[in-house]
């Protein structure tokens, strides 16, 4: 099967095999962009064919946080920004092992900000899904620090006055080796993006915009879900057609560059992870 | 296992060291096994991570020093479900910041380690002076109901020795288990011998096949309300959350019974042995009228003030606490029952004080001292 492709009789094998029956059905909303980004990480599992022995998720507070819950996997459901932090103690005491982080952007960028900056740094190897839908879903649509100037929250009624995250932007310039961003209506690439950080020895971070009708969308005009693919189709621009008017577009064409978001892959770099210093560290220091 | 103990043996080196309560920590980890260290800088523990962070690669050990107190104690506790043996050291500001995710090693039955060299508070205090401030927080500083296992020594080789305690009855009971020092043992040098021998609890992995394994339910080899501890990666798929959980370990948030039958059962696992676990040295308390009841470092004067007392013809008996909590209500009740007078001696304006009021059915009153400074012998003495 070519890559990306999908399947649908395949689809339901993945459900089977990947999936917890029991804790069916999920807690998600209509709308939610979650159950997608779940569906991609494990047909990137699957196609990577990776041992769901070997395997730890890991997650911390909120909607996008509960998905390791589904998963037939060993889990660690942790608390509100700090699951980096325990992703750190189990990739290091066991580095053979695969570890999958899911995040949103409150709990990744706002109260876990710290660790995320701190592992990107250290180019831990895990593989970090975000999913970004602009908003505090789980307790009801509170501004998020990544929420777009002027849109609406409970907590920002008159529009929000504060500017926004770019967490991609952040990974890479904290030190990530492999870093790309797509909206969650676009199956093959995040696929290939969450296969691709799965097979990096170091710090992957996947962004996928996300939609929340119901936190966020229904107070910024984004109630059916086709209002926001629409938001998305003309707020992202691949990185590449970014980056080419950036160097020879038009002023005009330069000037709707701004609060663009760029999507793909927007980097990719070989260093070493920390796991693999410790145990040259460790290699060394033993033999003395 | 006996491989790794002679090693962790020879990278310590000599048999009698004359070293402070910090290193001894380290040594005491290390010889119980001890191979993931997650902390943050902090006076007066500091030197705890720095002899880790020399020793642990010697015997193939990850020491990381994680960009805050918060993070140390998460990394320990995914450093412990992935199977080794997991500790952090810190003091009063750090180990308020450890709070929320002490509650989930609570919550998740994770066994760790983490060692408090207390200092004076609250804020950031007297960073450099001793103090016993934490001995409440140790019990109750995360919220909700829950039941860590506290240790409090007073000497050197002690604390060498609790550590490897410490660790035994975190694997034993699946919970965090707090060692209490302070910034006078922690910086205070003594001879320690080092054991060449220890006994360590293994920790209980599941011997049925997955399908028959319920991880938060009863134990089924070991004791009856510690359930055994599957490892990440060995084909368990466990589910660990902190969210309240059946015993299969999926949230079960809104059942009355489920939250009810867990957090009893992680409680009681604790306070059914409470007799197994309480420790107390007991001098002179035969014929004694008044018993001077005292922890770590403060004994040292309270035993000095015995002495002082005995020498004045006084009946003055000596009843230290070397386990803090579970609190050994009934050793109290038994005490207050043949004395007429405690003597709480406590560096801090009253904390064991309150617990050892609450079972005593004699006249109980405070030594206190606050201020960086150990009590003198003499002002325990004008309290008895």
């Amino acid at each position: 099967m070519e890559q990306g492709s999908v399947d649908v009789i395949d689809g339901k094998k993945i459900q089977e095999k990947y999936l917890r029956e029991e804790m069916m059905p999920t807690i998600f909303c209509d709308g939610c962009g979650i159950g997608n980004v779940l569906d991609y990480t494990l047909w990137a599992l699957e196609r990577e064919g990776i041992d769901m022995d070997n395997t730890v998720f890991l997650s911390g507070i909120g909607c996008s946080s509960r998905l390791p819950g589904y998963v037939d996997v060993d889990a660690l459901h942790t608390t509100h920004g700090r699951a980096l932090a325990f992703a750190t103690g189990v990739k290091l005491t066991n580095p053979e092992l695969h570890v999958v982080v899911f995040t949103g952007d409150g709990d990744g960028i706002g109260i876990g900000g710290n660790h995320f900056i701190h592992a990107c740094r250290r180019n831990l190897d895990v593989t970090v899904v975000c999913v970004n839908n602009f908003i505090y879903g789980m307790t009801g649509g509170q501004v998020a620090p990544t929420t777009p100037e002027t849109k609406k929250a409970t907590t920002a009624p008159y529009g929000n006055i504060e500017p926004p995250f770019d967490m991609s932007k952040m990974a890479i310039a904290s030190g990530a080796s492999y870093v790309a961003r797509w909206p969650v209506n676009r199956p093959s690439m995040p696929i290939n993006s969450i296969r691709e950080g799965l097979r990096n020895r170091g710090f992957s971070f996947i962004e996928m915009l996300s939609p929340c009708p119901t936190a966020y969308g229904r107070r910024n005009k984004f109630r059916q879900i086709d209002q926001m693919w629409e938001w998305y189709a003309e707020h992202t621009m691949l990185i590449e057609d970014y980056e080419m008017i950036q160097r020879y577009g038009s002023e005009e064409e330069k000037a709707g560059l701004q609060d663009m978001i760029t999507m793909g892959v927007l980097h990719r770099e070989e260093k070493p992870s920390l796991s693999e210093r410790i145990r040259r560290l460790t290699a060394e220091v033993m033999e003395k | 296992m006996n491989e790794e103990f002679e090693r962790a043996k020879k990278v310590i080196g000599g048999a009698k060291q004359f070293i402070h309560g910090d290193t001894a920590v380290s040594y005491g980890a290390l010889l119980a096994g001890c191979r993931f260290f997650g902390g943050y800088p902090i006076t007066p523990a500091s030197e705890i991570a720095e002899q880790m962070s020399r020793l642990l690669p010697r015997v193939g050990g990850t020491y990381i020093q994680m960009e805050d107190e918060l993070a140390s104690i998460a990394a320990v506790i995914g450093s412990s479900w992935t199977g080794a043996k997991a500790m952090t050291a810190t003091s009063g500001p750090g180990f308020s910041l450890m709070q929320e995710n002490l509650g989930f090693a609570a919550m998740s039955e994770t066994p760790l380690v983490l060692v408090n060299v207390q200092r004076s508070g609250p804020s950031t205090g007297q960073p450099t002076l001793g103090a016993q401030g934490d001995m409440m927080q140790a019990r109750y500083g995360s919220h909700g109901d829950y039941h860590p296992i506290v240790l409090s020594p007073n000497t050197i080789q002690e604390t060498l020795e609790m550590t490897i305690r410490s660790f035994n009855l975190a694997e034993e009971y699946r919970c965090p288990v707090f060692l209490m020092i302070c910034a006078d043992l922690g910086h205070m040098r003594e001879m320690v011998e080092i054991p060449q021998q220890v006994d360590l609890f293994q920790r209980k992995k599941p011997k049925v096949p997955r399908d028959e394994y319920i991880p938060f339910g009863e134990g089924t080899y070991g004791k009856k309300k510690v359930p055994e501890m599957a490892i990440f990666g060995t084909g368990y798929h466990t589910y660990v959350t902190g969210l309240t959980h059946d015993e299969h370990g999926f949230p079960a948030t809104d059942d009355q019974e489920d939250h009810d039958r867990l957090i009893r059962r992680q409680i009681e696992k604790i306070t059914d042995d409470r007799e197994a676990l309480t420790d107390i040295e007991r001098r002179n308390l035969d014929d004694a009228d008044v018993a001077i009841v005292s922890y770590g470092i403060a004994s040292r004067s309270a035993l000095e003030a015995m002495r002082k007392a005995r020498e004045q013809g006084k009946k003055v008996g000596y009843f230290r606490l070397k386990t803090i909590w579970p609190f050994p209500s009934h050793a109290i009740e038994k005490l207050s029952g043949k004395v007429n007078k405690i003597v709480v001696a406590e560096m801090n304006l009253g904390q064991m004080y309150h617990k050892v009021n609450e079972y005593a059915c004699c006249e109980v009153s405070l030594a206190s001292k606050i201020g960086g400074e150990i009590h003198t012998p003499n002002e325990i003495l004008a309290e008895v």
